[in-house]
């Protein structure tokens, strides 16, 4: 290297030998800057390397389903300093899941909202909401320009106003995984509209199609505290998201397909939640579509949901 | 000669024609660009960083500027190759570098696309989840499958025959029509798809009535007609006077005209659309209500930018139109800034942002981009102008500075 004249006033240059030349500095930025790019700040480790090179989901094999499946469960195990579970249970047979929830029951309450938050997983801070619910007047009826999703009043219901809890309907004629450029959502044989978090790119392309409002983006890196995690997990529904995925409502896949309600049935306190098999003529979800006043959000978008208000009272 | 040393050779030499011998101005210009590429990066690792948590994009509209720049350049690509038509048609002199100029303005909005696209994203490390083969593509149901397919092709088409064009003309041997024109023709119709299939993105979405119309493709290229050849009739002006360039002055204002009809059509375009809005009345016209005015007794942060653009348009609109102001230099350049502006306006905030405001429950949010999104859209802005640059420089440097025994003479002679 050439000897570089000093000012007085300056430090002197650093000798190559115990310091860095301009060019090293500059390799060694650009190395940092690589070496951020591909893990999440601390180390370069296997774990991001595994999720980088994991597979679509229907494209996973038997035994590299078993391998991921305890993969995830040993991370998130110590993760969550608990045993955690991963499973990926599959559809039965002769089930088609429907949901029917009672517009004149419902007061607002915001119970389902916060237990599905509890069961599902999802992100404290920042905030993630499956459900949304909407506080319209009982005068103008079901009219969302007129809509409001941040009421905030001391006693629920308000007078004049009802309420309308919406979440992913899990249509039979879906515009989300219709648009999705790498088939990281589908409609899985019992009607549930599921998301492989593991392959996602974060596009928002479903977003924008779902005519309902209805699907989350991790714009920030979502975080539950160790202690409020449900160990409990299903691949396609509540385990861990990453950032830049998108999730959504799944009719609590890790409980509906082991014959449990959904979280959001069960924690209502005027039991205006109704779910069951559409398949099964003697199903409640059956009884309330054939004798009810049934009312379809966005009938004309011919998305087929299978959520369906109605007027039980 | 080995067929690969004279590719290193050519490489060398263009690189070397890229940086030397501009003048101050140049490089000042080159400084400016890599300021913008260099703050961008910075901003670009906070995003990385923190998440897309750091845009201002949130639920409620989760496209914003970032995909906004996406479609307004993706017209530019498209009308930079479409000029070929009636440099074809009208028979302008310096066809090839008429092409050739097009095909390199296209090359560098594409790549600005995919990297607006790319910044989007986010999980940007999966990009690889779309690649044919190892990916797992949607197809054929997913539109945006399809415009990842065409915008990579257009890209691949594009940047052969330039650099064919240019790669012969360096060694001054005639090209090979047979292998240029099939090319260029076939890049015409890729140039209507590329934006056709982009505004089918949008147009598809029944869940979002302000785009589900089926004059949005129709819209998409009647204004790319307007703002790509824009940026072309400065450039040429540019080239013109500083290197031995040579277009006729009928061949600038027979531009303008064309343009003057395509602004015309678009603002038709766009009337039909405002009439079926306000005289329907139906609870679609909130967005429109958003774009022009506000909701719920708030005004919109995108009113003021929407009369902008609709008023710039009206202006140059008549500014082409009037065979006057359209052979007169100065407000021909003004014309052409004015439906720049318009145009950018138009997509880059008229189109995304009302489709999602009020969102599809009905809430509204009003976006307005982060400093983040501002300073990632400069840093993108950069690398696609300091690409076309040192493209423009090198194909300046080869087609009219260099003795024309060696160059021009000889890429002449086969074109004639």
């Amino acid at each position: 290297m050439r000897e570089l004249p000093t000012l007085p006033a300056m430090p002197a240059p650093a000798a190559p030998a115990e310091g860095y030349t301009r060019r090293e500095a500059l390799v060694m930025g650009l190395f940092a800057l690589a070496a951020a790019a591909t893990t999440t700040g601390c180390a370069v480790d296997k774990l991001a390397l595994d999720d980088f090179v994991a597979k679509h989901f229907k494209d996973l094999s038997p035994a590299e389903l078993q391998d991921r499946l305890a993969q995830l469960e040993q991370r998130y195990t110590e993760q969550y300093g608990k045993q955690v579970t991963v499973s990926a249970t599959p559809a039965q047979e002769g089930v088609l899941f429907g949901y029917a929830l009672d517009l004149s029951r419902c007061i607002g309450c915001r119970k389902c909202v916060y237990g599905c938050v509890e069961e599902n997983n999802q992100s404290r801070d920042p905030q993630t909401h499956w459900i949304t619910v909407l506080e319209m007047d009982k005068e103008d009826g079901v009219n969302l320009q007129n809509a409001n999703a941040y009421y905030d009043h001391e006693t629920v219901p308000a007078p004049g106003k009802f309420y309308m809890p919406v979440a992913c309907q899990h249509c039979e004629n879906p515009p989300c995984t219709k648009v999705c450029p790498v088939a990281a959502t589908w409609k899985e044989p019992d009607g549930i509209v599921v998301i492989d978090y593991d392959w996602c790119i974060g596009c928002r392309c479903c977003i924008s199609a779902c005519p309902y409002g209805a699907r989350r983006f991790n714009w920030g890196t979502p975080s539950v505290p160790k202690d409020e995690f449900n160990p409990v997990t299903e691949y396609l529904g509540n385990r861990p998201r990453q950032r830049g995925v998108v999730e959504k409502c799944s009719f609590c896949i890790q409980r509906v397909r082991k014959g449990l309600y959904p979280k959001c049935v069960e924690v209502c306190p005027v039991g205006a939640r109704k779910f069951g098999n559409l398949l099964d003529p003697e199903s409640e979800i059956r009884y309330i579509i054939e004798n009810k006043r049934v009312y379809i959000l966005k009938e004309e978008l011919n998305t087929q949901p299978k959520f369906f208000y109605y007027y039980g009272l | 000669m080995t067929v690969l040393r004279k590719f290193g050779n050519f490489v060398t030499g263009t690189g070397r024609m890229a940086f030397l011998g501009g003048n101050k101005l140049y490089y000042a210009w080159l400084t400016f660009l890599a300021v913008c590429i260099v703050q961008a990066l910075f901003a670009y690792a906070h995003q990385y960083d923190r998440g897309l948590i750091s845009t201002s994009m949130r639920d409620s509209v989760s496209w914003g500027f970032y995909i906004g720049n996406f479609t307004f350049l993706v017209g530019v690509a498209a009308a930079a190759v479409l000029l070929v038509v009636p440099a074809y048609v009208y028979d302008w002199k310096p066809i090839k570098e008429v092409v050739l100029f097009g095909e390199l303005l296209a090359v560098a909005a594409i790549v600005m696309c995919l990297l607006f696209v790319l910044v989007d994203m986010g999980r940007p490390d999966r990009f690889w989840h779309l690649i044919p083969g190892i990916g797992h593509m949607n197809l054929p149901s997913s539109v945006m499958a399809w415009d990842s397919i065409v915008l990579n092709i257009y890209l691949a088409v594009n940047l052969t025959v330039a650099s064919y064009l240019v790669y012969c003309a360096y060694y001054g041997i005639p090209y090979n029509k047979k292998f240029v024109v099939p090319l260029v023709i076939f890049s015409i119709p890729m140039a209507v798809s590329i934006h056709t299939v982009t505004a089918f993105l949008y147009n598809g979405m029944a869940s979002r009535p302000y785009w589900n119309s089926a004059i949005l493709a129709p819209r998409f290229i009647a204004s790319a007609f307007c703002s790509g050849p824009a940026l072309l009739l400065i450039l040429f002006q540019i080239l013109r006077k500083v290197s031995a360039f040579e277009i006729k002055d009928e061949a600038i204002h027979k531009v303008a005209e064309l343009m003057a009809y395509a602004m015309g059509f678009n603002l038709f375009l766009f009337g039909a659309e405002v009439f079926k809005e306000y005289y329907s009345n139906t609870h679609h016209l909130v967005h429109y209500q958003y774009l022009f005015a506000g909701l719920h007794g708030t005004a919109s942060p995108i009113a003021l930018y929407a009369w902008m653009s609709l008023a710039f348009a009206v202006i140059s609109f008549f500014l082409f139109l009037i065979p006057k102001t359209r052979r007169n230099f100065v407000t021909m350049n003004i014309g052409c800034v004015l439906i720049y502006a318009s145009v950018y306006i138009e997509k880059g905030i008229a189109l995304i942002i009302p489709g999602f405001t009020p969102d599809q429950l009905g809430q509204v949010y009003a976006y307005v981009p982060s400093a983040t999104e501002l300073r990632v859209a400069a840093g993108v802005f950069g690398v696609g102008f300091l690409l076309f640059t040192l493209m423009v420089k090198v194909s300046v440097s080869i087609l009219f500075e260099r003795p024309p025994a060696a160059g021009l003479a000889a890429g002449q002679a086969a074109h004639a």
